[in-house]
């Protein structure tokens, strides 16, 4: 725990803020009634891709804990352990992407796509249902019910918005390997 | 100051404010792994007492915290339905037997032991709850850091949660203003707009957000290594209190409140206390 660089620190602590802010005051309904688009988890997907897993997963445990502790009760565990999940999963291939150096293109972007579906897909069909089983003993086709729907949500979300953000943002780094001597 | 605002802090005079925000994290820790690991009713019950005796203690007025009990109630009963719409026989099948009450239709039947599961569910959110706002409501949040290192966290994962504190009402006033920049505009995000023009719309305001936020973690993160931030393996912290007799009383009694509630519940190897054999 002591490696973290300082500013992995304080990217954990905006990004965490970031996502508490979309999580808990920007609603943009999707159509079904009552529920939300959650953009917190484009960020989420944007920061772990940047950041590392590490980073992602605390974005998402810290934000979404803060989330459940401001609306006053306390932390639905399951979920907020299935946001740092989503973190933790989308920020593997970070090394990968190598977005300090801005090459973001092509094959990246598709594994972007990719891992941001496989990390909501484990995060709320596989975690955050058990966990409600094993907590609330909840009936199992409600939690899974209610996990498909956000999986498939917040992959969208995660993908379109988050990639199309990545794209944005690689644009304004400077690429390695940009400058070339005049002939 | 602001922080305050986030969370929701009501400063008071009382025994539960004068404990230190590490025991109060801890008290509170424990008690929720209780209350989410149990499910016997007779064990539900002492921790509602407990936990609402705790409220009164802390001399914070119901009033004053109306409307998060207001929020949960809200949202349990809607969990409740769904609970009930999705499995109408989950009670039933945790507890073996079967004592019909009424049809709804013929697939909705409510039966004794769907209700008395509906109530242990609740009861298991609900007792938790003033414990919540007490935590929330009775600790300053320039303290948590220190809390949270106090347990045995990192004091960097500390400092994170403190810098993400700071920066909540920062970057809520941050996106308000591009928001309304961008509805100046005619950027929607409403039900006026199409939902895949909702999305792309909030592409134009989640990038000049998303890049501010950028450039303030690299502003934030120079300045404390400017400090030297990070050297040692440990720090100190302003706003630490020393522990009082006060404070052991409560983690010990926190302590056995988790070590009771496993005991009570797990003793006949069976997590449901069952009234109906």
């Amino acid at each position: 725990m002591n490696k973290f660089s300082v500013k992995t620190v304080v990217a954990i602590g905006i990004g965490a803020a970031l996502f508490f802010v979309l999580g808990r005051f920007v609603a943009i309904p999707s159509g079904i009634p009552n529920t939300n688009i959650s953009l917190q988890y484009a960020v989420l997907g944007l920061f772990s891709a940047i950041y590392g897993p590490i980073a992602g997963a605390l974005i998402g445990f810290i934000g979404h804990t803060l989330i459940d502790l401001s609306w006053g009760g306390s932390p639905w565990w399951s979920w907020v352990i299935a946001s740092a999940v989503v973190g933790l999963v989308a920020g593997l291939p970070s090394k990968k992407f190598g977005l300090a150096e801005g090459n973001f293109a092509g094959k990246k972007v598709i594994a972007f796509a990719i891992v941001n579906a496989i990390a909501n897909a484990v995060a709320w069909i596989v975690i955050a249902p058990v966990l409600d089983i094993v907590i609330y003993a909840e009936p199992a086709n409600k939690v899974f019910a209610q996990g498909a729907f956000a999986a498939v949500s917040n992959s969208i979300t995660a993908i379109i918005v988050g990639g199309l953000l990545l794209l944005a943002y690689s644009k304004t780094i400077a690429k390695s390997g940009s400058l070339k001597e005049e002939d | 100051m602001s922080a305050k605002t986030v969370l929701n802090y009501i400063p008071k005079k009382s025994v539960i404010h004068e404990l230190t925000g590490t025991t109060k994290l801890a008290f509170f820790l424990l008690f929720t792994f209780a209350s989410m690991l149990t499910y016997d009713t007779r064990v539900l019950v002492v921790l509602m007492v407990i936990s609402f005796s705790a409220f009164f203690l802390s001399k914070i007025k119901f009033k004053e915290v109306r409307g998060i009990f207001l929020f949960l109630l809200i949202f349990l009963l809607l969990n409740n339905f769904f609970v009930f719409l999705f499995d109408p026989g989950h009670g039933s099948d945790l507890y073996g037997t079967e004592h019909i009450l009424f049809y709804i239709t013929k697939r909705l039947v409510v039966t004794q032991e769907q209700l008395f599961y509906m109530v242990n569910l609740t009861m298991k959110y609900f007792v938790a709850l003033p414990v919540a706002i007490l935590f929330i409501s009775a600790t300053d949040p320039s303290e948590f850091a220190a809390s949270l290192n106090g347990i045995g966290v990192s004091y960097k994962i500390g400092y994170a949660v403190a810098i993400a504190l700071r920066y909540i009402p920062d970057i809520q006033r941050d996106y308000q203003a591009i928001s309304q920049a961008q509805q100046a505009r005619g950027i929607e995000l409403g039900k006026n707009e199409r939902l895949w023009n909702r999305l792309k719309n909030s592409i134009n305001i989640l990038l000049p957000l998303v890049l501010s936020c950028l450039s303030r973690i690299d502003t934030v993160s120079n300045a404390m290594s400017l400090r030297g931030f990070g050297k040692n393996k440990k720090r100190s912290w302003y706003v630490k209190r020393k522990y009082t007799s006060k404070d052991f009383a409560a983690i010990a009694f926190g302590i056995l409140i988790l070590i009771f509630s496993l005991v009570v519940t797990f003793h006949d190897g069976n997590r449901f206390y069952n009234p109906f054999v």
